[in-house]
């Protein structure tokens, strides 16, 4: 019988416990008005902002209902930036997966508390430094007389990057003004985001899972088809939509290590920052948005969702 | 049945050391062709990780394992002709139950058609038709034991091992389950071998069964041997209750200071000073505590010198009224000569 300690704050805690929804409501508010009117909020405009118009003699935006934004959207050349934007994406995408998976895995399975508490550093220790001074050092890094290219030299192999150099669309006059360098520096920067969710995914996987498949007789690589890579899906789906993302909507990379072809995230920073036309800038930015949601269809229609 | 087949699990000398730690420690052992064979021991003594060592999970530090009469040395587990039933079941969560249990014939190419007629027929032998198109993640822990039991079935196994397979399950799914696991065993002829820190089942299940102790093996046997003949004071002890009689009192009562052990169902409560038969040992006591357990009660009664016996009896006629009221009571104990058993060094 504890009823004669009546504080304040135990009076408040029974007041609440035996008020659940109140108590459930009083948590989710902040959270919940935060994602609906500042983040759907800004959203919404984003896409209302599509439908109106700039006219080209004031430069003032008309607040009217129109197509006529979309129609200037829809020009050969805006439509090359988002296949390259989108390509570019992708292809970040894949790579940063097929490079995370081996070390997220050792790092789940294998891995000491003390070897993993180190890596875990590794993969986290790039992003305690400025985004910029990691981009503008790779500009130096890929330069024609930069360290990449002495190695190159010092193996002897130069005659190669100029092989690879002299390829189209990837290619340029050296690494550092090229689609190739611009891809080197998007895998390096958003690398973390895919280790970080695909390690945490496969930690979720029993290892009892993995003997059971190798005890019904699946070697390794049957055992990573059929139930390792399923379950860490999420994960990869997961990471996958980071790198997706910050690379659809970034212009820093681009424009430090790119050529003179333009990305969506330059796109709408030149329309919306030097031309200050806001719809245009906005119907850019549904691009990314319709990307991302037709890609998480698919994804789920693949069945990546499924052991959530 | 033990010894007259071949082995079909040998261990010859096998020890696993993690480190410092002797997790099995010299292990020799056969487990015959078509026994349940059941490792019995404490939580620690390896007898689970004797189990990943058949299954290929792990290897010997040292020491062979023979399986078919085969060394296992360079096997890995999806070569060995063994299955596993395991702790935490293993379902895959990402497919059905059907899907689950025809894993092992997916491996293996079986068509599509045979796949789906041998699933079902296993998931039928465990008696769960009905829920085959279900995931994992919809199954009571009842089902899903008997759903990891049919999955590793389906490859027709020579020998299946379980890992205290029945460990989550409460009681009464418990003591069904044995003896469905018993009738699966005797209708499939196949080797099971079971492991089990619970004495009573090891007892009700198995052919024969290994008790261990901190890696090693104190004693293989029927369980009828192990239960009435056990080797060490620990075998004594684990199995079953057991009242470890030494020193001063051993004298007294078996004439030797060497250890002697009594069960305590053997013993019978008399009044105090009753006469006792020729061939029979007694000693006096005070029942200084009494648990009521329904079909039974346990005494505990101090015989002199510190010593305490514990003493089982059958309430044929006794209610738990009467069990209480004996609370303090001078009591003789008796026995039959032969229940008192001198047991093996260690």
């Amino acid at each position: 019988m504890r009823s004669t300690r009546r504080s304040p704050g135990r009076a408040a805690a029974t007041f609440l416990f035996l008020r659940p929804r109140l108590a459930l409501g009083l948590l989710l508010a902040p959270p919940l008005a935060w994602l609906g009117a500042v983040y759907l909020g800004s959203l919404a405009s984003l896409v209302v902002q599509s439908f109106f118009h700039l006219d080209g003699f004031t430069g003032q935006v008309i607040r009217k209902f129109t197509f006529a934004t979309w129609r200037d959207l829809m020009t050969p050349a805006n439509f090359d930036i988002a296949l390259r934007t989108a390509t570019m994406a992708a292809a970040v995408t894949v790579a940063a997966a097929l490079l995370a998976f081996p070390l997220a895995y050792y790092m789940a399975r294998y891995a000491s508390p003390a070897v993993k508490a180190v890596l875990m550093v590794g993969v986290l220790l790039p992003l305690w430094s400025s985004y910029l001074v990691r981009v503008y050092s790779w500009k130096l890094i890929l330069a024609k007389e930069g360290v990449f290219a002495w190695f190159v030299g010092q193996a002897g192999l130069t005659w190669l990057l100029e092989r690879v150099l002299a390829l189209p669309v990837i290619g340029g006059p050296s690494l550092s003004v090229s689609s190739l360098g611009t891809f080197l520096a998007f895998l390096y920067v958003w690398l973390p985001y895919m280790i970080l969710p695909i390690e945490a995914a496969l930690q979720r996987v029993p290892r009892s899972l993995v003997e059971a498949s190798a005890d019904l007789g699946a070697r390794p690589a049957q055992t990573f088809r059929r139930v390792t890579l399923p379950l860490a899906l999420p994960g990869v789906i997961a990471g996958s939509i980071f790198t997706f993302s910050l690379t659809l909507g970034d212009f820093v990379v681009p424009s430090v290590l790119g050529n003179s072809s333009l990305f969506i995230g330059q796109a709408v920073l030149a329309h919306q920052g030097t031309a200050g036309n806001i719809p245009l800038a906005a119907a850019f930015t549904v691009i990314p948005m319709a990307i991302m949601g037709a890609y998480l269809l698919f994804a789920r229609r693949l069945g990546a969702f499924d052991a959530l | 049945m033990a010894g007259e087949r071949a082995p079909v699990v040998r261990f010859i000398g096998v020890s696993r050391h993690f480190g410092s730690l002797r997790a099995v420690d010299d292990v020799s052992l056969d487990i015959a062709d078509g026994e349940f064979f059941s490792m019995l021991g404490p939580s620690g003594s390896g007898k689970t990780t004797c189990l990943r060592l058949i299954a290929g999970f792990d290897r010997p530090t040292s020491g062979r394992i023979l399986l078919h009469g085969l060394d296992a040395e360079r096997l890995p587990p999806f070569e060995r002709d063994v299955n596993t039933v395991f702790q935490d079941y293993a379902l895959f969560p990402h497919m059905t139950v059907e899907e689950n249990v025809a894993y092992g014939l997916a491996i293996r190419n079986v068509p599509r058609a045979e796949r789906r007629r041998r699933a079902g027929e296993m998931l039928e032998l465990v008696r769960l038709p009905e829920v085959a198109s279900r995931r994992p993640g919809q199954l009571s822990g009842g089902q899903r034991q008997r759903v990891a039991l049919a999955r590793a079935l389906v490859n027709r196994p020579r020998v299946l091992l379980l890992d205290e397979p029945l460990g989550a399950l409460d009681l009464k799914l418990r003591q069904q389950m044995q003896i469905e696991l018993k009738a699966i065993q005797e209708r499939l002829a196949i080797t099971f071998v079971y492991v089990t820190h619970d004495q009573e089942e090891a007892l009700a299940m198995s052919d024969r069964l290994a008790v261990f102790r901190e890696g090693r093996v104190d004693q293989v046997g029927t369980p009828a041997e192990v239960y009435e003949r056990p080797a060490t004071p620990f075998v004594a002890d684990f199995v079953g209750t057991s009242n470890l009689i030494e020193g001063r009192l051993a004298e007294r009562l078996a004439g030797s200071p060497a250890p002697c052990t009594i069960r305590p169902e053997k013993i019978r409560i008399v009044a105090a000073a009753a006469p006792v038969a020729g061939g029979d040992g007694a000693v006096d006591g005070t029942i200084r505590d009494v648990v009521y357990l329904g079909s039974h009660t346990r005494y505990r009664v101090e015989v002199g010198e510190g010593v305490v016996l514990v003493v089982v009896e059958l309430n044929r006629a006794t209610t738990a009224v009467d069990a209480h009221a004996a609370r303090g009571r001078p009591v003789r104990l008796a026995w039959a000569r032969e229940h008192l058993r001198p047991v093996g060094g260690r």
